[in-house]
């Protein structure tokens, strides 16, 4: 029997591999007029609809952070507020006591959070599945018991955020409101960058069966550890967003595990483990949290028990609603075979049993 | 002597510590999942025995032996109704829906019973104490409470090694196909065994409510004791367990003694320490529980 010649990088003479599909193209087609649009924003809308946004960008960053972790990194962590606290007191340091600009303190600080988050993650992963979830929510509590202890941080009472005192409130509004739709972009673009990479299809071997996965060479707790250290820096980013756009930080506040409620939420609703997922959540989040606001902590509660639901009965969540499972993608990290043979491929699939 | 009464008062705050992870561990043991609602609904125990004691007007004793067979009734419709179902999706699902569980019943107790703190009055048995010397002594209380949890602990060691539902729990935790296949439903073992986990949690929640003051978010700091109690004494021991929750006890009351405010940090830090120097706990798998 002679063994077809396998030139690398092709599959089959007649077999085409794409990512791109026409739903992604038009997709682009929305995204980018979107970005344009939401980039005029301060040109067009008030400043109080500019905050609400930020708390809407914010949103989309932990939520796309999360997901990252949770979604492709099987890590369920419920302590993500420790590095939203040292992003927002991050910033009020870098800025306010060292006195750097506050625009180029938000990546000192995300920086700072990434190098603390590496040695946390050594202790971190030692636990797995739900003792992972809260020791990872320790680890926050430790910060922010610290944090309460630290005399030049405002201590139990928290510090205010002086150093946009130089700006009017509209500038700063804006820039603040700049700063939050590029740190979307980013987390989106990473997070999207990290999945088509080799990492991202080692997270694909790892959630389908990582003893397999580290028998072909998978770094396992490598690429673990460097997700890890992702979603730190990215939930930094958002908490130096949730400081300037607040201007003022408390212990309870920044380091509250309702950040970690918010992102699973987020996550869950959406759809865990696609990219569109938590921007879909966050904006459902963010549309009932405001269309319910005048009922307390009711939202929460109507939000939790939709989570739940979801997570028994719709597991792949609103956008997995929304694209048919899969079919529709913005955002292509899988690989498709195209082929002559695709209607006997598409058959088979049909004929395969449901996963 | 101070430094021996802060010893002393941290082994009888363990008591309690090991009586509240002994439901954590058990669900561990035999599910595999970790309940992440496990706190608030020591809390929700504590509410309900609120109620009986403030509204109906029954002593707090009475209303213990009332609350730890309704806590039972709720593990076992909340295992049938929503976390069988949980497993058996697989994944993160138990994680998320316990999460969700907890964030849920967190903010109803806060809608119904607002964020103030309470406390289950227990009258001059809250203050009454040993005097041993001038400066030791042993509230009643607190005795009391460690007693029922060294109790409640060697019960369950028991029944988990020697009754039949015991036997079947460790099977069930062993392999479940072949416990399926020997005639067991294995949901109903779960529902039984989360049964039990919150027939523990609604002990813990009457004596975290006599004891100290609660509030609905309370329930956050309970299942971080818990969790600590159970990782420092070691997965799948419950004598580990007491052993862990001891030792959280005692670091709690003397950071307390260094300063007020550092008695949970210190918890925190000790907890820390364990995980990075001795990660399987004092006492790993003694038995399988």
């Amino acid at each position: 029997m002679t063994e077809p010649i396998v030139h690398p990088g092709v599959v089959h003479p007649h077999v085409k591999v794409r990512r791109a599909t026409k739903s992604s193209w038009g997709g682009l087609a929305v995204v980018i007029p979107v970005l344009v649009i939401l980039a005029a924003g301060p040109y067009i809308i008030d400043r109080g609809m500019q905050q609400s946004l930020v708390t809407l960008f914010t949103l989309i960053v932990l939520g796309t952070m999360w997901n990252l972790l949770a979604g492709y990194g099987g890590m369920v962590s419920i302590g993500q507020q420790a590095y939203i606290g040292i992003g927002a007191y991050g910033l009020v340091y870098i800025a306010d006591v060292i006195g750097l600009d506050p625009f180029l303190a938000v990546p000192v600080a995300v920086v700072v959070a990434g190098i603390l988050s590496l040695p946390i993650s050594f202790l971190a992963f030692r636990l797995s599945g739900g003792y992972f979830a809260i020791g990872t929510w320790v680890i926050a509590e430790v910060l922010k018991l610290i944090t309460t202890q630290i005399p030049a941080l405002g201590g139990g009472s928290g510090i205010s955020l002086t150093a946009f005192s130089d700006f009017s409130p509209g500038r700063r509004i804006a820039y603040v409101y700049w700063l939050s739709l590029a740190a979307v972009v980013i987390a989106v673009a990473v997070t999207y960058w990290i999945m088509r990479s080799r990492l991202g299809l080692g997270f694909t071997a790892i959630r389908d069966d990582a003893v397999a996965a580290a028998s072909l060479g998978v770094r396992v707790t490598r690429s673990k550890r460097f997700v890890f250290v992702i979603a730190a820096m990215g939930s930094a980013l958002a908490g130096g967003m949730i400081a300037a756009n607040t201007l003022r930080v408390t212990p309870d506040s920044v380091y509250s595990v309702s950040y970690s409620a918010f992102m699973i939420f987020i996550v869950v609703i959406g759809g865990i483990g696609t990219i569109e997922g938590p921007i879909v959540g966050a904006i459902v989040f963010f549309g009932l949290q405001q269309w319910l606001s005048d009922l307390g902590s009711w939202y929460l509660i109507i939000i939790g028990v939709l989570a739940i639901v979801i997570t028994l009965f719709l597991p792949k969540g609103l956008w997995g609603l929304i694209s048919g499972n899969g079919r529709i993608r913005l955002f292509p990290v899988g690989y498709r075979l195209e082929s002559p043979l695709e209607r006997f491929s598409l058959a088979a699939k049909a004929a395969a049993p449901k996963e | 002597m101070q430094w021996l009464n802060a010893v002393i008062q941290g082994v009888l705050l363990g008591g309690l510590y090991a009586l509240l992870a002994a439901g954590l561990s058990l669900m561990f043991g035999v599910m595999r999942i970790v309940n992440l609602a496990h706190g608030v609904l020591a809390i929700v125990a504590a509410y309900i025995g609120l109620v009986f004691v403030e509204n109906v007007g029954i002593s707090p004793f009475l209303a213990i032996v009332l609350v730890v067979p309704i806590m039972a009734l709720v593990g076992y419709l909340l295992q049938w109704g929503l976390l069988n179902r949980a497993i058996s999706k697989g994944g993160l699902a138990p994680l998320l829906v316990t999460f969700g569980l907890a964030v849920v019943l967190t903010q109803l107790l806060q809608e119904r019973f607002t964020a103030d703190t309470q406390a289950i009055q227990i009258g001059a048995l809250g203050t009454d104490s040993i005097t041993i010397s001038d400066n030791i002594s042993i509230g009643l209380f607190p005795l009391m409470t460690f007693v029922v949890g060294v109790l409640v602990i060697a019960a369950l060691q028991l029944f988990i090694s020697k009754a039949p539902l015991g036997r079947a729990m460790r099977a069930t935790s062993d392999d479940v196909d072949t416990v399926m296949l020997m005639g067991i439903d294995n949901r109903q073992v779960y529902a039984l065994s989360t049964a039990l986990a919150l027939a523990t949690v609604g002990l813990a929640g009457m004596f975290i409510g006599m004891r100290t003051q609660f509030s609905p978010t309370f329930g956050d700091a309970m299942l971080i004791f818990a969790f600590e109690a159970v990782i420092i004494g070691g997965l799948g021991s419950l004598w580990g367990t007491l052993a862990g929750g001891m030792v959280l006890g005692i670091a709690q009351t003397i950071g307390a003694q260094v300063n007020p405010s550092y008695g949970v940090l210190f918890g925190h830090l000790v907890f820390l320490a364990i995980l990075a120097f001795r990660p399987t706990g004092l006492l790993p798998k003694a038995v399988t529980a």
